[in-house]
């Protein structure tokens, strides 16, 4: 009986039997590189030892793990890529760690150089592992299947039995025939003293599939970067009626991968003709469209398209997404020197569900003081009870809005970037701009300013935000991570297995035929399943398929 | 039936669900309570280590493993093995009625919105639970003597439901815009079967380590593990237990992996990207990489047995992390928890 201590070392082992020789054979069913030995002390012993190391199983699953620790802070803390004022908000309320999370990168993870540093070791080590297997398993899949083992009884599974009908030969080629039809690989051979060996293997697609997916692993890294690499996106605020040409000036934001140029950016323009947003019973939004008219290129035809969130429009080489719509309030106003602003507008960003939307408005033009209106947008405007404006509904049906009037220095010609939300902060703490005025405006109503300034809210346009995507290797990416599943599968599903028969003639004095069948066989995976297996077979083969076998 | 019945009855039936598998659990957890050594011990010791020895043997002993019905009684001690025999059946019975009432429960919460039922946190857990237990009725019919741990798969399923029905549960509602899409039904549903499945796998990972701390014990004081009268020592022997959290995680993790791909391409569509490196991905991913660390750590030397258990579990506590913490905690692109 096998000991307790054999099970808790060597659970997936536990099946086969205590001797080495059946261990070693599990091992030789799969490409697994063996465990680092150390070279005997030649030159360069030390790069060598270092490569072992690299492509160990070991290492990589230190890899696997250092890669899994990494991405954890990359999901707990706000990331620069996904969320830059979260990082400052983070950064002025840790003084003092804050600054040195940062010199680590951890607000920039996945670009931080520890973390590029684990998964190109992994990358190496991937590809150095799976060089060496694929020639090894090359190999495997033109060998034949192995010499049976002397004794048998050392393996997982084995039996014996005795046919009086037919020879060793006979037998042995009957037994091949049965199991060529169950598609094993079979050899037979003969061995000494007119004793019939065959041997046979089955699951090859196993390794096939590991490699499959250690490949396409590769792959799909490989593409990941060069996504990264080659690709850009680019978003844009596009008011109802408006339209963009796809250059990078008109982005409002436009990540460019490392190697994009300026010239791969394809040339395509598009109009949005119309925004529309419908609405459940309970205020949850059932569709966002977009209708558009684009043209692909410099000067093809028109076409026509409408965007909806999962539905986006995919031309060569390109993607157009909407991704958020919201509203943009107009003013007319008019200054004390008697200049009329008609009609300007900027897009408010929803801050709730309902669509109370902020933003400002800036006219550096007026005269005498440069003039900035803030607040915020409701659709569906409602008094709360404390006399607070607040929206009930994401459709404009009630529109108001609420806003703050300034006047000052807008601050727009010192060279620093302004959101175009809000204004600058740092004019109204400095002076420079000063709170002129606050007042909630109906639609078409007005509201004077002591120095004459008068500010009418004569409406909304409504606007969608838009993204344009471009990622060369997207279809690759696609292609490698179906056959990982494809490789998992299989890999996860099948099962290489070999089987050994030894057909020996018995002794001539007891009668003319009298062979003694050995059978014996093991498994790589799942042995309890193999189990099963060996006993159907070893009935088949016997021929007698009702009755069990009596002894070992 | 209105929109509100229906979802009404779906609550109703979800909640007799939960009924029936705590008194499965109660009952399966009686048969492992009450069971003797004789027959638990006896067939499980068997199953694995000396699978050899009952090829060879053959005759009623091969039918006894591979048999969905229980093995024939054994001579050791009928009474407390009749009693045990008893609970155990009854458990299957209610965790069988179970399964069924919170099928019924979860397709009706569909009907109720016309949609598919995993739309946020509470129907997630629904679906997730009911794919726990059905993946432990798959494993009692492969390994039936398993039976008797269907109160360790059950404990946690009930908890998550409770849970669930309580603090993560949500109305009946339609879902915003980036929800309609044929990939919720397949990118969730796949997400919600592996981890059903992981869980069943955790819960074999665990009593694997706790059989391997029994067997110890039972070296350390130079007796034969079966008769140390430990809980521990009841359980099936640890091979068996490791091969159920293998055989659960490689049908699992083909899935998760699906889920993900799915979730990529589900995301290109949506969001413009197929990985923006969102929370909720990031801790698929990790759950991901965890378990690939746990499949390659079968494979190494030194690693086998228990660090890849240990590795096992520290996946499954990836995937709750990521299910309760960074959907309730967190937020990102994959806001959509149903919870105010
Ligand atoms: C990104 C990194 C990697 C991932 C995610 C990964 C994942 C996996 C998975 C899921 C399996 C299936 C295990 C099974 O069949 O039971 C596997 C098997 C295997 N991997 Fe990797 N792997 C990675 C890197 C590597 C590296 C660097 C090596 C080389 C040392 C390697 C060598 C192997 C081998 C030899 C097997 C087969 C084990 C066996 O025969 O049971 N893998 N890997």
């Amino acid at each position: 009986m096998t000991t307790v201590d054999d099970d808790r070392q060597d659970p997936q082992r536990v099946d086969t039997s205590v001797g080495t020789v059946a261990v070693d054979s599990v091992d030789s069913l799969s490409t697994k590189p063996a465990p680092p030995v150390m070279p005997p002390g030649r030159r360069f012993a030390w790069a060598i030892r270092g490569w072992r190391w690299l492509t160990s199983m070991r290492t990589a699953l230190v890899l696997l793990f250092l890669l899994a620790l990494g991405v954890i802070p990359g999901s707990l803390l706000p990331q620069r890529s996904l969320n830059p004022q979260k990082v400052d908000t983070y950064l002025a309320a840790h003084p003092t760690l804050g600054p040195l999370m940062d010199k680590l990168s951890l607000f920039n993870v996945f670009g931080a150089p520890w973390f590029a540093a684990i998964y190109i070791l992994l990358f190496v080590s991937l590809i150095g592992c799976l060089v060496p297997r694929i020639r090894v398993h090359a190999r495997a899949l033109r060998a034949q299947p192995p010499k049976a083992p002397r004794h048998f009884h050392r393996l997982p599974e084995s039996t014996s039995y005795e046919n009086t009908e037919a020879g060793p030969r006979e037998l042995a080629d009957r037994a091949a025939a049965t199991l060529r039809r169950g598609r094993w690989r079979v050899v037979t051979r003969d061995e000494a003293d007119g004793v019939v060996t065959v041997s046979a293997e089955k699951g090859y697609l196993r390794e096939t599939g590991n490699l499959l997916f250690h490949i396409a692993l590769t792959v799909l890294l490989l593409a990941v970067a060069a996504g990264r690499l080659w690709g850009y996106t680019g978003s844009i605020i596009v008011m109802d009626g408006n339209g963009f040409c796809n250059t990078v000036q008109q982005y409002d934001s436009f990540n460019p991968g490392e190697l994009v140029s300026g010239q791969s950016i394809a040339p395509f323009c598009m109009t949005l003709n119309k925004f529309s947003a419908t609405y459940d019973k309970d205020g949850t939004a059932s569709s966002f469209k977009g209708d558009i008219t684009y043209t692909e290129g410099v000067s093809g035809p028109q076409k026509h398209d409408v965007l909806q969130v999962n539905h986006p429009l995919r031309i060569e080489g390109l993607r157009l997404y909407l991704l958020g719509h919201g509203f943009a309030p107009t003013f007319t106003v008019k200054d004390p020197s008697g200049q009329v602003f008609k009609n300007v507008s900027a897009p408010f960003l929803p801050q709730d569900s309902a669509y109370s939307s902020q933003g400002a408005i800036k006219l550096p033009d007026a005269k005498p003081k440069q003039i900035a209106i803030d607040g915020l947008f409701l659709p569906t405007a409602a008094e709360t009870q404390k006399g607070v404006l607040t929206s009930i509904w994401p459709q404009a049906t009630a529109p108001k809005v609420a806003i703050f009037a300034y006047e000052g220095n807008l601050g727009l010609d010192s060279g620093a970037p302004q959101s175009v939300y809000s204004i600058d902060r740092d004019q109204l703490a400095n002076g420079a701009l000063k709170q002129v005025g606050r007042k909630n405006l109906g639609p078409n109503q007005s509201y004077k300013l002591a120095d004459g300034t008068t500010i009418t809210f004569t409406g909304y346009k409504e606007w969608a935000s838009l993204q344009v995507s471009r990622d060369p290797a997207q279809t690759i990416v696609l292609i490698a991570a179906g056959c990982i599943v494809l490789g998992l599968v299989l890999s996860m599903r099948l099962r290489r297995r070999r089987l050994w028969l030894r057909a020996t003639p018995g002794d001539p004095g007891q009668g003319e035929h009298r062979t003694v069948i050995e059978l014996g066989g093991l498994a790589r995976t799942d042995a309890g399943v193999f189990s099963d297996e060996f006993r159907q077979i070893t009935t088949r083969l016997r021929d007698k398929p009702a009755e069990p076998d009596g002894e070992d | 039936m209105g929109t509100t019945a229906l979802a009404h009855l779906s609550n109703t039936l979800y909640a007799f669900a939960i009924v029936a598998y705590a008194v499965a659990m109660i009952s399966l957890g009686a048969e492992y309570a009450y069971g003797r050594r004789g027959r638990v011990a006896r067939t499980s010791a068997v199953a694995a280590p000396e699978a050899k020895v009952l090829v060879g043997a053959g005759g009623p002993d091969v039918t006894a493993t591979s048999d969905s019905v229980t093995p024939p009684t054994d001579d050791d001690a009928p009474r407390d093995l009749n009693l045990a025999e008893r609970f155990g059946r009854v458990g299957v019975a209610l965790l069988i009625l179970g399964a069924l009432v919170h099928a019924a429960a979860v397709s009706i919460r569909g009907a109720s919105v016309d949609r598919v039922p995993w739309g946020n946190m509470y129907e997630f857990t629904s679906v997730a639970c009911l794919v726990a237990v059905v993946a432990f009725l798959v494993v009692l019919i492969r390994q039936p003597k398993l039976r008797f741990l269907g109160g360790f798969v059950l404990l946690p399923v009930v908890v998550l439901m409770f849970l669930g029905g309580t603090v993560l549960y949500a109305q009946a509602e339609q879902l915003v815009p980036a929800l309609h899409s044929y990939w919720l039904a397949i990118h969730v549903s796949a997400a919600a079967v592996g981890t059903g499945i992981f869980l069943v796998s955790s819960v074999g990972t665990i009593l694997y380590l706790v059989r391997v701390h029994a067997d110890k014990v039972a070296v350390a004081e130079g007796t034969e593990p079966s008769r140390v009268r430990s809980l521990g020592s009841r359980l099936p022997s640890a091979a068996s237990l490791d091969r159920m959290a293998y055989r659960t995680v490689a049908f699992g993790f083909p899935l998760y992996t699906f889920g993900i791909i799915c979730g990529a391409i589900w995301a290109e569509a949506a969001w413009g990207k197929y990985w923006s490196w969102d929370p909720k991905e990031t801790w698929a991913l990790i759950t991901w990489v965890i378990y690939a660390a746990y499949l390659h750590a079968r494979a190494t030397a030194g690693w086998k047995g228990n660090k890849a258990a240990v590795i096992n579990l520290i996946g499954f506590t990836a995937m709750i992390f990521n299910f309760f913490v960074i959907n309730i905690v967190v937020s990102g692109l994959h806001s959509y928890a149903g919870l105010n």
